[in-house]
């Protein structure tokens, strides 16, 4: 009998999945939200630490995608999820042997921090805008020119009580030392500062960029967390915080404030918990059944997991992940 | 021969000795309101400090040598706070930090 494996979200992590469980002959039916596949890797521009543009991934990602026998449907959003298939939107059910979630992660929205003006006053971004405006090839204040002084902000949105996040979101601070980089580039005449609480470099070569942003390209990194942003008359944004190296509060003006937002879970982890007997963490995203042996297998026996849907995660990890929970999908259908 | 005078004086040491510290205060001040433990440092509370803007109190430091037992001055520093809460509301571990104040105040009145 064939078994067939529905994989919801596609994301790098769905996609990586799709394909290994394909190779192995299983009929694997990929669903995805939006009107096309690569999650949030498509409004990115370069990926860290190796600035390798994000279309050459997901171009690769998907040419395999084609070769191969999964069967996608774009525009197809789930709503439920069950260890015997899932139910969209349109209320269409699809029945399945197994199903992975690969639902990935929600941005965090950064006008809930609204002390930081987006949204509210001009030349407050966000790191998601700076990759749209890297990827449209240009960036600029909101009256066109150049700016010569930006301020980056690290934790918006993670480690944050005020706003009920507790954890830390892990790829931000590298993404924020990326941007800053790539910033500096496109405006050498420009002094960029990057406000951090702690920074955290876990993956390889990461701390070597961080020392490379330092050294090479004099990015200063003040240690102090933003209080406040302002506006000035000249619509700049004044920014406040302690630098708490120092013991003394410091105040700017910046041309560009940029802030490094998180990643939070996403509201279907907590409906999918319900409909499924899912356990979530307390940050919300869903609870693997261990982080070790079963780190791809939920606490419901045919029902996986791969990507951020459980974690805040890279791009590497979302695709080791992925074979992964490929492998543990196998050897439970086998089971089964 | 008089000695040469180099002109140095015989400072206090400045380092903070955590083995002749008595954290039995500090303690019980953690005790009290464990959360301060929580603290990262992260000097958001001191930006935006209305006492801090204006005089030297940095009530970050203040309440880090305290919990280092080093007590000398807090109860004074403290004083320069205005209650006016601010701090509270950009603290992103939730630290009741006005809270901090009040409590550092009680328990080092006489020191
Ligand atoms: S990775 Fe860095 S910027 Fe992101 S939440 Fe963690 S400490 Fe903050
Ligand atoms: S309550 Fe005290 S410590 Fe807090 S901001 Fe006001 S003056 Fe500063
Ligand atoms: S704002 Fe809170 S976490 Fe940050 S230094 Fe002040 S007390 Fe500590």
């Amino acid at each position: 009998m064939a078994r067939r494996v529905i994989i919801v979200g596609g994301g790098v992590a769905g996609i990586q999945t799709a394909l290994t469980l394909s190779q192995r002959g299983i009929p694997t039916l990929l669903l995805e939200r939006e009107s096309e596949l690569g999650g949030k890797l498509t409004g990115w521009h370069k990926l860290f630490p190796s600035f390798t543009p994000a279309h050459e991934v997901l171009d690769e990602l998907r040419q395999r995608l084609n070769g191969s026998g999964v069967e996608v449907r774009t525009q197809c959003e789930v709503c439920h999820v069950e260890r015997s298939g899932v139910t969209l939107a349109s209320g269409e059910r699809l029945a399945a042997d197994a199903v992975v979630v690969t639902t990935g992660f929600t941005l965090f929205d950064a006008r809930v921090k609204e002390e930081y003006g987006y949204g509210i006053y001009d030349n407050v971004y966000t790191t998601a805008d700076i990759e749209r405006m890297l990827n449209e090839g240009r960036v600029a204040m909101r009256d066109g020119s150049a700016p010569r002084r930006i301020a980056f902000l690290h934790c918006v949105g993670s480690r944050d009580e005020k706003v009920c996040q507790h954890h830390c979101s892990k790829v931000c601070c590298i993404t924020g030392v990326k941007q800053a980089m790539e910033l500096k580039e496109m405006f050498p005449e420009a002094d960029v500062f990057n406000f951090y609480m702690d920074i955290r470099m876990f993956g390889p070569g990461y701390e070597e960029m961080y020392r490379d942003a330092q050294q090479r390209l004099n990015i200063h990194f003040v240690r102090g967390r933003i209080s406040e942003a302002s506006p000035t008359l000249d619509g700049r944004v004044q920014i406040k915080a302690e630098d708490t190296l120092t013991g003394r509060p410091l105040k700017m003006s910046v041309d560009m404030l940029i802030l490094i937002i998180g990643m939070r879970s996403n509201a279907s982890n907590a409906v999918f918990a319900a409909d499924a007997g899912l356990q979530c963490q307390p940050s919300g995203f869903l609870a693997p059944r261990d982080l070790f042996l079963h780190n791809t297998e939920s606490n419901v026996g045919g029902i996986f997991y791969a990507g951020a849907v459980t974690a805040p995660k890279n791009i590497g990890e979302s695709l080791s992940e992925a074979v992964v929970a490929a492998d543990r999908v196998t050897e439970y259908l086998k089971r089964a | 021969m008089a000695a040469m005078n180099f002109g140095f004086g015989i400072n206090r040491p400045r380092v903070i000795d955590l083995d002749r510290n008595n954290l039995r205060k500090s303690d019980e001040i953690l005790r009290e309101m464990p959360e301060l433990q929580t603290c990262i440092g992260c000097g958001a509370c001191t930006a935006l400090c209305t006492a801090g803007n204006l005089t030297s109190f940095n009530f970050r430091r203040v309440h880090t040598l305290v919990r280092r037992g080093e007590y000398e001055g807090a109860y004074e520093e403290m004083n320069k706070c205005m209650l006016c809460g601010k701090c509270r509301l950009a603290c992103p571990r939730g630290i009741n930090t006005r809270g901090v104040v009040m409590l550092i105040k009680r328990k080092l009145g006489d020191f």
